[in-house]
């Protein structure tokens, strides 16, 4: 009896809520073009995840009549035992006809899930699977040209030093971490030389690895000790390759404690809020333009499958409507350095410089580029190694 | 009291008793579940969130279709597993906490036996071979903490909990280094195995038959050990009295290893379906600590066989639904974890509560 009376109640309960629920959301009367977003960390963590949730509230602003769903921390360590293919399963049932996968990581399951929802289209960013020939027609890859960025903080990093030693703090070992490493090395050689006529041999360039986009603890190393070793080992500046704020949040205890020490995040515009006397400035991405012409083109039934690789726009790198990649300069920065950096910035826009020219080695000696050699895309987006000159691993022993 | 742990004594399993048996389950499970909810409503309104739409996500997110229900039963296939593993050790008295890093065990001797098998023109026998080598792995790991308990008189829990880091360090050292994507060093795990030495679904759902049978084997298996073998009758001998056991010509040390070796041995091939059939690679959190969860999924189901798959059931719709609750009502996600911890604490509270009360009309 007693267990009768319990399964009806249930039964009733559950029925209610259906109901209830149903009523709600019923009524609901044009169907606006639904995206989603799989985000690897979470959507506010002032890093890679909230560039894209941002970019993802700028399209439901220009692009009246879509809407945005997102899941967050989409990866096996904050979501145990769930998969790509089972959330865009999910984000599939919900409406979307555009999922975009924010993460290297996703990968393996973007082209999973691409094979089993053939009428959904998913933008993979960083990736190359278009280039490699593996992606289904309904995959397409944006990135957006980070290494002028990177450029720039490297730049910005080698004016400020004052003991020539950076330290540039670095997420895992692959292609895109190299390149990016490698331009913030090269822009911190340019001004070193050119700028401030000095010894390249006194630029002490070097690279710690963690292992991860962002910390997982256990299982990487700890941001927050490489930092602390960076800064008790005479670096005075920290160029971080995460994700993630450590950077700037040890650059500010170590202030604190009266060191004279900088620090240079990454990836989001804002993140040097709250750290105005150690941030000498951001480059960070905007993915409103990129995610702007894939969604278009796919509410209109335009969709082709491309690699897109975006330039900054020259005009104006930090036009959040038309540029893919900026760099904001940070309140820490001197007047002379903002000066200088701003004739770089200039000067790579009108193509006088150009620092993926040769002659340039890799780390083992072997030749990257010969003299006068320009770099193609291909030859940046696949360094092999870290370039000669830079300490640190080039990949996994 | 709950955590009197495994209490062997308990007739759970006798027929004569099975009527009021599946009463008190009935009462507990009734108690449990206002407690939870009552809990969760707290919880959600305190978030701020409509706590009727929240639980209408919930279900819906997990049962609400043919891939979710798929994706409820792909969890469900490996904490099972687990589960059914421990309920051979608790049984004696064992608290395997070890069966975290047994998992890890067995899903690096199963990538050990994939990364033969791939480019190999017989991929279907790598892959069926991948699930002997991962319950050796696993059910040899588990012997470790077996024999440190029986000849070194090491607590099993410590042992467990010393070798679960060890697990976690040989496979974190595997994936970073000997087994790493070429060019690479990520912690996002090894290289993905090609189609056919994965665990294949049915075209159109979402999990893997193979996995299914194995788990539903498992569980049909131990039941039918318990009820009717000799080996289970020493088992819940051995575990409450083992002295007694002695007098009566058995080692209960010989079947605590061997209880050791089954539980590893399912933890094992839990660890193996989490690689060929879930995540087609070796990443650095294999277990989804499912080891951890299954602990709780046994408490839960008062170390009973046929109620483990039921709360297992349960756990894993709360897993797989909660990723609605993000999603679709904005509530910050580490609530889901909130809930899924406080729905365990507030269930044992219940059970316990229960128990007190029932208790003392019982000894009259």
């Amino acid at each position: 009896m007693w267990k009768k009376r319990v399964a009806v109640v249930l039964m009733v309960c559950l029925a209610a809520v259906c109901l209830m629920v149903k009523a709600r959301t019923a009524g609901a009367a044009d169907k606006p073009f639904v995206f989603g977003l799989l985000l690897v960390g979470p959507y506010n963590d002032h890093g890679w995840s909230q560039a894209h949730y941002d970019a993802g509230q700028y399209i439901e602003k220009k692009l009246p009549g879509t809407k945005m769903i997102y899941i967050d921390k989409v990866n096996p360590a904050d979501r145990q035992g769930v998969t790509i293919p089972q959330l865009v399963d999910d984000l599939a049932e919900k409406g979307a006809r555009l999922i975009i996968a924010n993460s290297d990581d996703m990968k393996d399951g973007v082209l999973e899930a691409a094979k089993l929802h053939p009428e959904i289209h998913f933008l993979h960013i960083t990736g190359d699977d278009v280039l490699t020939k593996k992606a289904t027609k309904n995959i397409s890859n944006l990135m957006a040209k980070m290494e002028y960025g990177k450029m720039m903080a490297g730049f910005t990093a080698a004016m400020t030093t004052k003991t020539g030693k950076i330290g540039y703090l670095g997420p895992l070992i692959n292609e895109e971490t190299r390149r990016l490493a490698a331009a913030c090395f090269l822009g911190a050689r340019y001004a070193w030389e050119n700028v401030l006529k000095r010894d390249p041999k006194e630029l002490s360039f070097q690279v710690t690895w963690i292992g991860f986009w962002f910390n997982i603890p256990g299982v990487t190393a700890d941001p927050t000790q490489v930092c602390q070793n960076f800064y008790n080992t005479g670096h005075d500046v920290i160029i971080s390759g995460l994700d993630t704020t450590e950077a700037v949040v040890v650059a500010k205890q170590k202030k604190q404690e009266g060191k004279a020490v900088w620090a240079i995040p990454y990836v989001y515009v804002g993140a040097c809020e709250g750290a105005s006397d150690v941030c000498l400035g951001v480059p960070y991405y905007n993915w409103g333009p990129g995610f702007l012409e894939f969604i278009k083109a796919s509410k209109a039934g335009a969709w082709k499958s491309k690699w897109v690789w975006l330039d900054p726009d020259w005009k104006n790198i930090n036009d959040p409507d038309t540029s893919s990649v900026g760099f904001w300069p940070g309140p820490a920065l001197s007047k002379e350095a903002k000066a200088a950096l701003d004739g770089f910035i200039k000067d790579l826009g009108d193509k006088k410089v150009n620092l993926f020219k040769g002659p340039l080695s890799y780390q083992d000696g072997s030749v990257f580029l010969k003299a006068g050699e320009v770099a193609t895309d291909s030859q940046i987006w696949y360094m092999k190694q870290l370039l000669k000159g830079m300490i640190g691993q080039s990949s996994a022993k | 009291m709950i955590w009197a742990g495994p209490s062997p004594g308990r007739p759970d399993d006798q027929a004569s008793e099975s009527k009021s048996m599946i009463q008190r389950h009935w009462k507990a499970f009734g108690l449990s579940l206002a407690g939870v909810l009552g809990f969760t409503t707290a919880i959600l309104v305190l978030a701020g969130a409509p706590p009727l739409e929240a639980y209408y996500h919930l279900l819906k997110g997990s049962l609400g279709s043919l891939n979710k229900t798929g994706a409820v039963l792909t969890a469900w296939i490996p904490l099972t597993l687990c589960a059914v593993g421990l309920l051979y050790t608790f049984r004696i008295g064992l608290w395997n906490i070890g069966v975290e890093g047994q998992m890890i065990m067995g899903a690096i001797f199963a990538t050990a036996v994939l990364r033969w098998g791939v480019e190999s023109r017989v991929p279907l026998l790598y892959l069926a071979a991948a699930f002997p080598a991962a319950a050796l792995g696993g059910g040899l790991w588990a012997i470790g903490a077996g024999i440190l308990k029986t000849k070194g008189e090491v607590h099993e829990i410590f042992a467990g909990l010393g070798l679960n880091f060890v697990a976690q360090g040989i496979l974190l050292y595997l994936i970073f280094g000997p087994w790493k994507r070429p060019g690479v060093a990520s912690m996002s795990g090894t290289e993905v195995f090609p189609t056919d030495l994965r665990l294949s679904f049915l075209p159109g759902l979402r999990f893997s038959p193979a996995g299914l049978i194995l788990a539903v084997i498992a569980l049909l298996l131990t039941a039918w050990m318990f009820r009717h073998s000799r080996f289970g009758l020493v088992l819940k001998a051995a575990g409450s009295n083992p002295i007694a056991t002695l007098l009566f010509g058995e080692r209960p040390n010989r079947y605590m290893l061997l209880a050791m070796l089954l539980a590893g041995g399912f933890a094992g091939i839990a660890g193996c379906v989490q690689v060929s059939g879930v995540y087609h690679r070796l990443i650095p959190s294999i277990s989804s600590n499912y080891g951890y969860l299954a602990l709780l999924v046994v408490m839960l189901s008062n170390y009973n066989v046929f109620v483990v798959p039921v709360v297992a059931f349960f756990f894993t719709c709360l897993n797989v639904g909660s990723i609605q609750l993000p999603m679709m009502l904005r509530i910050d996600s580490s609530l889901a974890g909130v809930i899924q911890g406080a729905w365990v604490l507030v269930a044992l509270a219940a059970i316990a509560w229960h128990r007190r009360k029932v208790r003392p009309e019982k000894e009259h």
